[in-house]
């Protein structure tokens, strides 16, 4: 017993809070990346991450192409389709108010939703677990699921590198040098509108990976991105928009906070993240990590 | 009159034969939607066109007005206008709190933040059951008599009451924009940091914004459940959210008439290609799009620039 409540109990939320936080930290990240040099809201970002999931199901259904493959597959086709999507339309709104992106990602979001549904009915589909992580394993105090541990690490694993990649590379360099002044970089003869299109390809390629992730893990539906999405902006805003690092532990953090909510008071899991939202802007308006 | 221009004059002289002949030409029920959700749009038309703040979390207020109207009808008895009327209230009186928590935001920050407290909004409509009924709803809310007088059990009686809180919600919220109030907001819009130069406190403008828009969703909630009888998670969730911004969007921000041809529109694609199920998501999504990439003044907001004239 800890707190009045079971061990078992209390490591079990422990664990569902850290996977919740896997995906809080892997779906703000790609928003953080694509705000920095988009200015854009990617409304869409939540369907990206479902289309990612179906991605993996139809290369196993039609293809007969498993989960490790689907890894790379599944992000490198949602960001070919990125790609084109930036190029095509999102290129053309930059010039305008901030607010038309959002709109304009949001109509993509219900489109993507609507197409899927209509296909796969709102149930959707299921996906097992591959073999090789499919059993349980024993820690002793609680046994866990080995997919599940798969996920985490793999989570932090993606974390780590894409904030390794923007905050230590030279892409990543010329990624910050164009979010701060593009004009200037484009006059150093790097292709700006092309390394935006990237940007983009890249932050819904990270959704649809978490996408993968998340296939074997939870029923894949049109509408497992919407559940997601909200909680999603709203780490981002308490993380401080922009900040890779800030999204990363600001998910992480939130998802164990939801997870102990659900022990202690079980109605207020669903509302904690906006609760300690709403206080966050109160005390610090910029997000716990944003700059002032 | 009433500070319309001879073109606004004309096409309220049109919208009231509407109102009138409308009835008779379609289905009483879908009309009265119709004009619940475009007080509902005009509230949001407020916040986006005249001062350029996008609200992603109208239906917290829509949603608890149509609660709060019919849970005391139903349970206490109240008339149908006492309803209406604490629906409104209860609207305003979020929108007095959630503003403030909100105003001082800009663009982004403003439309996600208006979204996660709406957020707050679903999830405990969800979970209070004594009051919202969680997943069932409120149902069988009776439309009873108005100041206990006048039955509104006939559709035709409940189409007057609702047409004549649209009309005046409308000639509202034009007064609005034309008062001097709505001058100053004007002038906040077109330049913040010179109306802040100028001695105007700019937050309580935008607050003030923010409470209207709040209160008319809330009148307008409470009458679209007076109308349908129920009153479901549907109206409080993100998707009634998206839906109000996609009327003002398509009706032209910052037209008066806009917001009502928006709700037309987008009410009776849902009314008549409901056969269609999940296609109505996708059809409603692609003009998100195209509103946004190629038809961005809004159907109102394009006649007006062909005509040359303000509607």
């Amino acid at each position: 017993m800890i707190l009045g409540k079971p061990a078992p109990l209390l490591f079990g939320q422990l664990l569902l809070g850290i996977i919740n936080g896997s995906f809080y930290a892997m779906l703000s990240m790609g928003l953080a990346i694509i705000f920095g040099l988009l200015r854009i809201i990617n409304f869409a970002h939540g369907a990206m991450f479902m289309i990612g999931a179906f991605v993996t199901w139809g290369l196993l259904n039609y293809a007969d192409i498993g989960f490790w493959w689907a890894l790379i597959l599944s992000p490198l086709i949602v960001g070919v389709a990125g790609y084109v999507l930036e190029r095509v339309m999102i290129s053309r709104i930059y010039n305008l108010d901030i607010l038309y992106g959002l709109l304009l990602t949001f109509g993509m979001a219900q489109v993507m939703g609507g197409v899927m549904t209509n296909y796969f009915g709102s149930s959707g589909v299921s996906y097992d677990t591959p073999d090789l992580l499919s059993g349980v394993l024993d820690l002793g105090f609680m046994y866990m699921p080995v997919y599940r541990g798969f996920v985490v690490f793999a989570a932090v694993i993606i974390c780590f590198g894409t904030w390794f990649a923007i905050e230590k590379t030279r892409l990543g360099a010329l990624l910050r040098a164009a979010t701060e002044n593009p004009s200037l970089v484009q006059s150093f003869g790097v292709n700006v509108p092309r390394l935006i299109a990237l940007t983009f390809a890249g932050g819904v390629g990270l959704a649809a990976l978490a996408g993968v992730l998340a296939a074997p893990l939870y029923s894949v539906n049109p509408g497992m991105g919407d559940d997601l999405i909200n909680t999603v902006f709203a780490v981002v805003v308490i993380g401080g928009m922009g900040s890779i690092g800030g999204a990363i532990l600001t998910g992480f953090g939130l998802g164990i906070i939801e997870g102990f909510t659900d022990v202690f008071y079980p109605p207020g899991s669903a509302v904690v993240v906006f609760v300690v939202m709403a206080v966050v802007l109160l005390a610090r308006p910029s997000g716990l990590f944003g700059k002032a | 009159m009433f500070g319309f221009s001879r073109a606004q004059l004309i096409g309220f002289v049109v919208l009231v034969l509407a109102v009138v002949v409308g009835p008779f030409v379609l289905y009483p029920i879908f009309l009265m939607q119709v004009m619940c959700f475009a007080l509902f749009a005009m509230g949001a038309n407020l916040l986006m066109g005249s001062i350029g703040l996008l609200s992603l979390g109208q239906a917290a207020y829509f949603g608890l007005g149509g609660y709060v109207c019919g849970y005391l009808v139903q349970t206490t008895g109240v008339t149908p206008e006492v309803g209406i009327l604490a629906g409104g209230l209860a609207g305003t009186a979020l929108g007095v709190v959630f503003g403030w928590l909100v105003i001082r935001r800009q663009t982004i920050y403003f439309a996600m933040i208006t979204l996660a407290l709406a957020e707050i909004v679903y999830f405990v409509s969800v979970q209070d059951t004594n009051f919202t009924g969680g997943e069932n709803g409120i149902q069988g809310i009776p439309r009873s008599a108005l100041f206990g007088q006048f039955s509104l059990n006939n559709d035709l009686a409940m189409y007057v009451l609702v047409a004549i809180i649209f009309l005046a919600g409308f000639l509202f919220v034009h007064r609005i924009v034309h008062s001097p109030f709505g001058q100053v907001v004007r002038a906040i819009r077109e330049n913040e940091p010179r109306a802040i130069s100028l001695g105007y406190k700019v937050e309580h403008y935008k607050w003030i914004i923010f409470i209207i828009a709040a209160g008319l969703a809330g009148v307008a909630g409470a009458t679209k459940a007076m109308v349908m009888g129920i009153e479901t998670l549907t109206d409080v969730g993100a998707a009634a959210s998206g839906l109000v911004v996609l009327m003002v969007l398509l009706g032209g921000i910052g037209t008066i008439f806009g917001p009502v041809i928006g709700a037309l529109v987008v009410v009776a694609m849902q009314y008549y290609l409901s056969q269609f199920g999940a296609w109505v998501t996708v059809i409603q999504g692609v003009i998100f799009m195209l509103c946004v990439l190629v038809f961005r003044r809004g159907v109102v907001g394009e006649l007006a620039y062909r005509l040359k004239t303000p509607l």
